[in-house]
């Protein structure tokens, strides 16, 4: 039983079809990206996995069963950057703390286990140096990591992360693709996340959904990312070149 | 209507009008929606305080309006270098000023209906002594404006590139703002300081509905502006009732039709959605 | 400290009634005021206190008491304002500018009516500037049950508000209801600056509001203390411009007074500024080289 099927997923987006047909599926530990371009509808395929966006047509289902409150809790979700003014103030243990119970009414009591739980979670992405750090202070990878952390202290089983690579320098890229493969091979967490260039993640990815011009075509990364298998998918003609172990997509004449 | 007492305000409030509109479409273009709020508080305190120490309420409105213009300038707290820190000490500072102004009134013997004026408006506001200096700082504002019209516009719309071509965006801020406790200081004894942004901004912000070319917006401005405050002289003239009502509600009324107007023209077609 | 505890300071019914709804005041302020700040929305605490005067002056001019007019008007803003939700900035601010206008332009209408209806003047001030030494002891037990109620509401929301602050989409993605939280909130905003309006008056009800949060967050990072700290700061610089204000009568102009508004005002500025005698810590710069790469497709 996968964890996670899309099955016919279609979007209707302002009166216009933004995605028909998409169907993938991932199991336990696997490493997925959805890869494609800048408008692709990445984010919104994301959107429909977390049940944010109804899709117009298809199913999204999670061990087997349609979404629903109680299955909605295997999904731990890392949005985009934020946008926090320095001023704010939420440290970093804090915003971990909230991936317990943030959602929930009341207030929290601090307590012994709570806290050990937060420097677990803080740990297994490396961010324990700044755990006592304003969030708004810190740089893009490391409100990155905290992000993972408060997304992970929940014990979720799929880790799903909106463009987590975007706006990054190259190293704390190099750093987040480490810490989410780890995360993927030694808690069994499955990751999905959404990314325009494939590269960073060639060495960690077990499968790719790769989107564009409303379709998407998923698999092993050598069987999709196909001179043939992307111009049938781009509607126009596009070579796939590889150099050095990396990986070009240029669109044709 | 049109009477002796009268014409000093019909004359005045028209300089007002012209200087409100003029500085409320720069104010809008760069955002400084705050900052109008500021300066006509700070000139409250003004106000109050010269009628405690007796002197012309011109001369305390000017000194605290551009007092508060340069501690804004100097916060950098407008446009691009504003945060919520710049935001707080504003706000902060704001508030300080209309407390100031409470603390003058008490002191002092001045009447209920002279800060209700302050505050509010009044028609018969201005006193024969105060239509001359009006008169000239609506000529200084004028000149300024005029005069920076190119840096203003250049700084508004693309501050880097002024920043390249050796323009200080910072100078130009504090520029304009100086220009705004100037406006204010015009405006406040017609308009009464509350109400004063009202005037500076529904006009702009309604002329920039209608129209994208800056000129035409303008001049629109000064149009809207001067259309608002002879509305509201009739006919708070007519009904007694507050001159302030008027000009924010009619103020309002013009914003509201800019904005209809904009929705009533054809858009061209351009593809909003993105799937991202 | 003669000096500043003058004769029959407590003894004063007005100062003790004063003192209560002060601090019921300061505290709810207090603690709203860090979420207003957390949630970017100190530009909604200030048009709720312009829309606030509008309700007082109508609450004067019907004839009923001021707090109710504050809150009516309050809390119908707030439920407005979430309803038509965040637009772009500065296109929100000078719509929020332009309808603020109308209201502070219906206000002066209902408080000019009102002074004609019952031929008394000085509304204005009370309206405009506190009445916190006039409150008639019939009140004070709504205005503290007010306090206490907007102050549950926050508490309860206080984990949820944080996720949201962080992460509108997160929220959603964990199945909160942003758009009632952010009606909650904001309804418990309108009280709070309705209770700061009746002690320091409408248009000065934000200072309450956001200086001393402003202040606490330059001293903590954790939410929980900004609040508590908020609170406190809030609660000296209230007690201290009533204790002031009632000493003001025997400092000249005799006999008179200064207003207590002015006093918390300046107070809380004051606080504001001496936070920065202590200059908060900075984390090392930043990594170089954290800018966009052009990646190829």
């Amino acid at each position: 039983m996968p964890l996670l099927t899309l099955d016919g997923i279609g979007v209707r987006l302002g009166g216009r079809q933004v995605l028909s047909d998409v169907s993938f599926s991932l199991d336990k530990g696997d490493f997925t990206g959805i890869i494609g371009p800048n408008g692709a509808g990445k984010t919104t395929l994301l959107r429909v996995i977390l049940g944010l966006i109804e899709p117009s047509g298809g199913r999204v289902l999670i061990d087997g069963e349609t979404l629903h409150r109680k299955n909605k809790a295997a999904i731990g979700y890392v949005p985009q950057k934020l946008v926090i003014d320095p001023d704010m103030p939420l440290r970093a243990r804090d915003v971990v703390s909230l991936g317990l119970d943030g959602h929930r009414l009341g207030f929290t009591f601090p307590s012994r286990q709570r806290r050990e739980l937060v420097e677990a979670a803080l740990a297994d992405v490396g961010a324990d140096g700044y755990a006592d750090a304003r969030v708004g202070e810190l740089s893009g990878g490391e409100q990155q990591r905290v992000l993972i952390a408060h997304a992970l202290i929940s014990r979720p089983r799929l880790l799903l992360l909106d463009e987590p690579l975007a706006n990054l320098d190259l190293r704390s890229e190099q750093e987040i693709v480490a810490v989410l493969g780890k995360l993927a091979r030694e808690h069994e967490i499955s990751v999905l996340l959404s990314a325009h260039d494939m590269n960073p993640l060639l060495g960690v990815m077990d499968k790719i959904v790769y989107v564009a011009n409303g379709h998407a075509a998923s698999g092993a990364t050598d069987d999709v990312v196909t001179s043939e298998g992307l111009t049938k998918l781009y509607g126009h003609h596009v070579d796939v070149v590889r150099v050095h172990g990396r990986v070009l997509v240029v669109a044709g004449d | 209507m049109f009477s002796g007492l009268m014409l000093n305000t019909w004359i005045t409030a028209s300089i007002v009008a012209v200087i409100a509109g003029m500085t409320g479409f720069f104010a809008v273009l760069r955002g400084e929606t705050f900052a109008s709020h500021a300066i006509p508080n700070g000139a409250f305190a003004g106000a109050a305080g010269a009628s405690l120490l007796g002197i012309n309420v011109i001369w305390g409105l000017l000194v605290f309006a551009v007092g508060g213009a340069f501690a804004i300038g100097a916060l950098g707290g407008e446009g691009r270098g504003r945060n919520s820190r710049t935001d707080v000490v504003t706000a902060l500072a704001l508030v300080l000023m209309l407390g100031l102004g409470a603390l003058f009134v008490s002191l002092g013997s001045q009447y209920a209906e002279e800060t209700y004026a302050d505050l509010f408006g009044e028609v018969f506001g201005i006193s024969q002594g105060e239509v001359l200096p009006i008169a000239g700082l609506g000529i200084v504002a004028v000149v300024a404006i005029a005069a920076a019209f190119r840096p203003l516009m250049l700084t508004s719309a693309l501050p880097e590139v002024a920043e390249a071509r050796g323009v200080s965006t910072r100078r130009v801020d504090l520029y304009f703002l100086l220009v705004m406790a100037i406006a204010t200081s015009m405006t406040v004894p017609v308009v009464g300081a509350l109400l004063m942004f009202s005037l500076m901004i529904g006009p702009a912000a309604a002329a920039r509905s209608v129209t994208s070319r800056p000129g035409t917006a303008l001049a629109l401005s000064v149009v809207i502006a001067l259309a608002t405050v002879w509305l509201s002289i009739a006919l708070s003239y007519q009904t007694n009732w507050p001159l302030g009502f008027f000009v924010g509600t009619i103020g309002a009324a013009f914003y509201l039709i800019g904005l209809a107007a904009r929705a009533a023209a054809p858009r061209r077609a351009v593809v909003l959605h993105r799937a991202g | 400290m003669h000096y500043l505890f003058e004769p029959g300071l407590f003894s004063s019914a007005p100062v003790r009634t004063a003192l209560l709804v002060g601090a019921v005041v300061a505290i709810t302020s207090g603690v709203i005021g860090v979420f207003t700040v957390l949630r970017g929305q100190s530009f909604a605490g200030h048009s709720l206190a312009d829309v606030a005067t509008t309700g007082g002056s109508g609450a004067f001019l019907v004839g009923i008491n001021q707090f109710w007019g504050f809150l009516a008007a309050g809390v119908a803003a707030a439920a407005l304002m979430e309803t038509i939700g965040v637009q772009r900035r500065r296109g929100r601010d000078v719509a929020t500018g332009v309808v603020l206008g109308a209201a502070l332009g219906a206000a002066a209408l209902f408080l000019y009516l009102g002074t004609l209806r019952t031929a008394t003047t000085g509304a204005s001030f009370t309206v405009l500037f506190g009445s916190i030494f006039v409150i008639s002891p019939d009140t004070v037990p709504a205005l503290v049950a007010s306090g206490v109620i907007a102050l549950l509401v926050v508490a309860v929301l206080a984990r949820v508000l944080l996720l949201t602050s962080v992460s509108p989409d997160l929220a959603r993605a964990r199945g909160v209801n942003v758009r009632l939280v952010g009606i909650a909130y904001l309804a418990a905003l309108a009280v709070s600056v309705s209770l700061a309006a009746v002690a320091i008056g409408a248009v000065l009800s934000t200072a309450l509001l956001i200086g001393p949060s402003a202040t606490a967050l330059r001293i903590t990072k954790s939410p929980a203390r900004a609040m508590a700290a908020s609170a406190l700061v809030g609660l000296v610089t209230t007690w201290l411009g009533i204790v002031l204000a009632y000493d003001s009568y025997y400092w000249p102009p005799f006999g008179r007074g200064w207003p207590v508004s002015f006093f918390v005002v300046t107070l809380v500025l004051l606080g504001y500024l001496l936070s920065y005698i202590r200059p908060r810590k900075r984390l090392a710069p930043r990594p170089p080289g954290e800018e966009v790469q052009c990646s190829p497709a």
